[in-house]
């Protein structure tokens, strides 16, 4: 069972409380973009074993978006932030190399 | 004018804790920058309560004031002044980026009083019930087994629960069998 801290009403939330919103910090390509860039970001996801960045919504509850860094395969959190940012804070960057020297956030 | 009726007409059961439903009670959601000295004055003005700090419920004379989630207010008034007190708050917020809303007539109000109260939830929400986990002044949302509800607890150590007025036979049914006799578990005894 995965248990996410939501980072604005502070519950700690048990995965039936929340919903996936699949991988964070897309970058947007919209109008005027080329063909390859709109395909990649509408469709082109990474699915890595290991560390993932993620958006979740705390749907039962106060109903916020918010993003988790997580390992994929030992369901290890390490940490959750808001989601008004691009990339993720230091700390939880801290956390994740911490535990899995050598990690690099993807491009 | 019709008559003002609640989901299921006042319906009550009674197991190891009863479940009833409350009479109508006056609902208003209330959206905009919490932090607002303006919007801070109007609603504590109306309920006399204090400002809800994160996850907190506070109780007045007027009523009482719920934090819903960092941009939501939920204002519990006497049903009789509801629409004034929408109408008031409008006004003072008229200037501002905020929403007032009489949500009184789409939920539904459960109160769940008895020994085995704190278990019976614990058997439909994913939340740590414990005594001194969750305690009077806290207000929860969450989910009761398929539906979104919210609830609170008082200092006597009744509960109650809100959800949409649409699931209210539901939920209503779930609370019911969870205080089943002889369903007591004991955990929290």
């Amino acid at each position: 069972m995965l248990l996410l801290t939501c980072p604005y009403c502070g519950v700690e939330a048990d995965e039936t409380e929340l919903s996936p919103g699949g991988e964070a910090h897309l970058k947007r390509f919209g109008p005027g973009a080329s063909d390859e860039d709109f395909e990649a970001y509408l469709f082109l996801r990474d699915n890595p074993k290991g560390v993932h960045l993620e958006r979740w919504r705390h749907a039962n509850g106060c109903g916020k978006w918010f993003l988790a860094a997580r390992c994929t395969s030992t369901l290890e959190v390490f940490g959750t932030y808001p989601a008004q940012t691009t990339r993720p804070p230091e700390d939880v960057l801290e956390a994740i190399r911490a535990k899995r020297p050598g990690w690099e956030m993807p491009a | 004018m019709s008559d003002i009726a609640t989901a299921l007409g006042g319906a009550r059961s009674q197991g190891s804790s009863s479940v009833s439903e409350a009479p109508m009670q006056g609902m208003i959601t209330l959206r905009g920058n919490l932090a607002d000295p303006a919007l801070v004055a109007a609603v504590t003005g109306l309920t006399g309560a204090a400002m809800p700090s994160t996850r907190q419920i506070t109780q007045g004379e007027g009523g009482s004031l719920g934090w819903m989630s960092p941009d939501e207010l939920l204002i519990l008034v006497p049903h009789q002044g509801v629409t004034d007190a929408v109408r008031d708050l409008s006004a003072t917020l008229k200037d501002q980026h905020a929403l007032v809303c009489n949500v009184s007539d789409a939920r539904a109000v459960f109160t769940l009083s008895g020994p085995t109260a704190r278990e019976v939830l614990a058997k439909l929400c994913p939340v740590d019930l414990a005594p001194g986990q969750f305690e009077a002044g806290e207000l929860r949302r969450t989910r009761v087994a398929q539906v979104a509800a919210a609830f609170w607890v008082d200092a006597q150590g009744d509960f109650t629960l809100i959800c949409f007025r649409s699931v209210a036979q539901y939920v209503f049914n779930l609370l019911t069998e969870a205080a089943l006799p002889g369903g007591e578990v004991g955990v929290f005894a």
